[in-house]
């Protein structure tokens, strides 16, 4: 198992090494810099400017000095908001966006983890049907339709819960979490289900049964361990998913989390607040498909052996 | 009597007509099937459908709920909603096709090389495709439409990008197998160039799950695009897609619910349907799945 993990760390090592050089030479190629917008800058400020920033040295050395602060856990100040780093905007932002995420991860696997076992306990039945059927509305039904749907519903028709924000009014955390999660809940029906259907075929559960265990102990004792694993399988790419798909959420119902932080930041070509929202989101992403491979590889020792191997 | 039926030949089925047999037993893949053309070809001609022009305007009439004149009623500058979905249809469905054109031609390119070739080559294309399948991609795709302007080519490009990825894997795994098979072995030891092998033997049998994968891949791409052009960073106006019209709906989706609903049921009934047909078509051509 220590092996396992020692090999998938350092697997992740290059990744995320990739990812900061890319966006740094994507963001510094782009057209535009960070001063374009204020055009009554003279010429002399604007060099002013940029020598503080360090942008008058050349490209190489501003990617080594990057470098050299980012081991040191510094990403860098930012342009647009003066005074102010970029440790600390992600600082205001994550802990909004982290709890979003847990909230639709919580929402994906209760609901759809419910739903899939449900319907694999009785194939092709009606219960399997529906559950199924709501299971594929929900991966079809994008998040930016499905958002704006609730809130006209319970929001603005019903007035049931509010319609925006985050934590200032009781209940405007409900929409948001379940908008985000149902897509998720749907692939995690989906997956639980053919998990639960493939492991419930399998001799073990015979001898369970066999052995006169009644029916909710062998499902939740022994079908439920293999059942569930593609499902932690899944939670790496669906936390991925998750963390951009909270850029949607958070512009229709105006919670200023890291998304919201992220995409003005790519309007306003601050340098530094992308590529530190980048290595920041791009660090966790891979972080969670490392933790999702290593509580895999624990459910199914066959795992190690294939990846120790190669 | 046995023996007497013994050297009738017996008609053989292809894998295709098995395979259409089964699509048309499948309900659901029918009636994505169905939608799906419908769809397409209201959108192909929807000049001859509606007689109200793309851009045209009627400021007197504003926005107005359905109606017989106007199926899904008009928004606030008295233009048509079903020639704008049917127009902008043209578009999403447009870079649906050619943004997973590009995933195929790279992905199939790719994957098939790397299975064929194996060894030392086919690790190294494979560990490419591994790190590249662990950079954040959404962010990137966010990242370049911002950085270089909204250009429909690159969003093809941006998108193709992305889903080439799974096509490579699913073609090299394949490949892979195929070219272990006995019958590749017996057409190799009889001579056959690698060609022909490839063509004959390798190709034919790789297709289907290319085939499902496609279709699966197309509705990823479209709700990606639509995605973009709901951030404001895809279509842009005076073009028009799915995406745009949903993100137009949201802004005055109080008012005029109309507006969100037709242009947001339009774009789920065509994933809906698309992934009914995916899910149909594998279930047809998975030679594993047909044995049970």
């Amino acid at each position: 198992m220590g092996k396992f993990i020692f090999y998938r760390v350092l697997q992740a090592i290059p990744v995320l090494w990739i990812v900061v050089t890319i966006t740094f030479f994507l963001v510094r190629f782009a057209p535009g810099g960070p001063f374009d917008a204020e055009k009554s800058v003279p010429p002399v400020v604007k060099a002013a400017l940029e020598a503080q920033y360090n942008l008058d040295q050349p490209l190489i050395s501003q990617y080594f000095s990057y470098m050299g602060d980012l081991l040191q856990g510094d990403l860098g100040p930012t342009f647009k908001y003066p005074g102010r780093s970029v440790n600390e905007l992600i600082a205001t932002g994550f802990p909004v966006t982290a709890e979003l995420g847990l909230y639709a991860i919580l929402v994906a696997l209760v609901i759809g983890g419910i739903a899939g076992i449900v319907a694999a306990l009785k194939p092709n039945s009606t219960q399997d049907y529906v559950s199924m059927s709501i299971a594929m509305i929900g991966i079809c039904m994008p998040t930016f339709l499905l958002g704006p749907l609730l809130v006209l519903v319970f929001g603005i028709w019903l007035e049931w819960l509010p319609v925006s924000g985050w934590g200032d009014l009781p209940g405007d955390k409900i929409l948001p979490s379940i908008t985000l999660g149902a897509m998720y809940a749907a692939y995690v029906a989906r997956l639980s289900r053919g998990g639960m259907m493939e492991v419930m075929s399998q001799d073990y559960i015979r001898t369970a049964r066999a052995k006169g265990l009644p029916n909710y102990m062998v499902v939740l004792k022994h079908g439920l361990r293999g059942g569930i694993l593609p499902v932690v399988s899944y939670l790496g790419p669906a936390f991925a998913g998750i963390l951009s798909g909270s850029f949607v959420i958070e512009t229709v119902f105006q919670i200023h989390g890291l998304g919201r932080f992220y995409v003005q930041a790519a309007f306003n070509r601050d340098y530094t607040l992308i590529l530190g929202c980048t290595v920041f989101l791009a660090g966790l992403i891979i972080l969670f498909n490392l933790l999702s491979d290593v509580v895999a590889a624990y459910l199914n020792p066959r795992l190690r052996s294939e990846v120790g191997s190669k | 009597m046995a023996i007497s039926n013994f050297d009738e030949t017996e008609v053989g089925q292809s894998l295709w007509q098995d395979a259409k047999q089964r699509l048309r037993k499948n309900k659901l893949a029918i009636f994505g099937l169905t939608v799906l053309l419908v769809i397409g070809l209201a959108c192909l001609l929807a000049p001859w459908i509606t007689p109200y022009g793309y851009e045209e305007q009627n400021l007197g009439l504003g926005a107005t709920a359905p109606s017989w004149q106007h199926w899904m009623g008009t928004d606030n500058l008295g233009r048509d909603l079903l020639t704008r979905v049917l127009y902008g249809g043209r578009v999403s469905i447009t870079v649906g096709l050619i943004a997973t054109g590009v995933a195929l031609l790279v992905g199939v390119t790719w994957g098939a090389i790397a299975g064929y070739i194996g060894g030392r080559t086919d690790a190294i294309m494979m560990r490419i495709v591994d790190i590249i399948y662990a950079l954040p991609f959404m962010i990137f795709i966010v990242l370049l439409m911002v950085i270089f302007g909204r250009s429909l080519l690159l969003l093809f490009l941006a998108i193709g990008l992305v889903e080439w990825l799974t096509m490579a894997r699913i073609v090299r795994g394949q490949v892979q197998s195929l070219k272990q098979l006995e019958f590749v072995e017996a057409a190799r030891s009889m001579g056959l160039s690698q060609w022909t092998i490839i063509r004959r033997h390798i190709i034919p049998n790789a297709i289907g799950p290319v085939i499902v994968y496609t279709t699966l891949t197309i509705p990823n791409v479209m709700l990606l695009e639509a995605f973009l052009s709901f951030l404001g960073l895809g279509i842009q106006a005076p073009q028009s897609s799915w995406g745009l019209l949903i993100s137009a709906g949201v802004e005055t989706m109080e008012e005029y619910p109309w507006l969100l609903i037709f242009p947001g049921v339009t774009l789920s009934l065509v994933l809906f349907s698309l992934n009914f047909l995916g899910d149909g078509l594998r279930d047809a051509l998975d030679v594993r799945a047909s044995k049970d």
